[in-house]
């Protein structure tokens, strides 16, 4: 519910769309425009962490310390590769563009949750992948 | 200065409505994922919530507002057709997302979690990240790409 306002507020008052992935390499790259509000956003994401930790510390659970270091890299390259390239993570095309019914969004969650679903189904683990 | 303010403010609210709704525990993230065997929808309902709140509130907006408040004009949405660029991207990242059980926001807001392996994790994104950008540069010929390619709320 709370993403839902933000993403409104961050339209409304910005203009732009609330795509995390799209947000963190905006940041990174020096060329474009509109680094304030991007870098302010992603402080904002790490500030409402600390909130979290301190409301409801449960809410990060324990399964990230157990992740082996090659399961992180590996997934973080997987995972930034594939953001730039198909240009939006969930946030991205899962909110922001299906909400204005966006058909390249549309194709982007069902490939990216099928997908994510498949890999779960053959690591098969929880938790501990 | 003003839309710095309003960046913030959405993201802080973003942060809290993905660790509410169950997003930033990993363990939770792959059950919910994993559909064939002791499936936990409860996190399309973090989706869902995201969707039935945003959909209206854009719709109003974007009937009221000519321009953003801080900005002259809302960002252009991106009309290109679906293409194996999408749907590869998308595949990549879904492999991504399954194998640890983190996605972009999920894993920034994960820095406040005091484990430094999230660290790993958001160093190979932006890794992931440039790579590809170097590559488009290289491919381009150094022309920038638009800063409207990216899909929006507009």
């Amino acid at each position: 519910m709370t993403i839902g306002l933000a993403a409104a507020l961050l339209l409304a008052f910005v203009g732009r769309s609330a795509g995390i992935s799209g947000i963190f390499a905006g940041v990174v790259q020096p060329s474009l425009p509109e680094r304030g509000w991007r870098a302010a956003f992603l402080v904002g994401l790490v500030v409402g962490g600390l909130v979290l930790r301190w409301l409801r510390p449960e809410a990060f659970g324990g399964a990230l310390t157990g992740t082996p270091l090659v399961v992180l890299v590996g997934a973080g390259l997987l995972v930034g590769t594939g953001t730039e390239l198909g240009k939006g993570c969930t946030s991205g095309h899962g909110i922001c563009g299906l909400a204005r019914g966006s058909p390249r969004s549309a194709a982007a969650t069902a490939v990216f949750m099928g997908m994510a679903a498949v890999v779960v189904f053959l690591t098969g683990l929880r938790g501990a992948p | 200065m003003k839309a710095v303010v309003a960046g913030g403010v959405s993201g802080l609210l973003f942060a809290l409505g993905l660790g509410l709704g169950g997003m930033t525990d990993l363990t939770k993230v792959r059950a919910f994922l994993d559909v064939t065997r002791d499936w936990d929808p409860s996190l399309a309902f973090v989706m869902g919530g995201a969707l039935a709140v945003f959909v209206p509130l854009r719709w109003l907006i974007r009937r009221r507002l000519s321009r953003p408040v801080f900005n002259p004009t809302f960002a252009a949405n991106n009309e290109s057709p679906i293409d194996a660029r999408l749907l590869g991207g998308a595949a990549l990242f879904g492999v991504g997302w399954g194998w640890a059980g983190l996605c972009p926001g999920p894993a920034i807001v994960n820095l406040a979690s005091g484990t430094p392996q999230i660290a790993a994790f958001l160093v190979a994104m932006l890794a992931g990240m440039l790579l590809v950008q170097q590559v488009e540069l290289r491919l381009r010929g150094n022309v920038p790409q638009p800063q409207n390619s990216r899909p929006d709320c507009g």
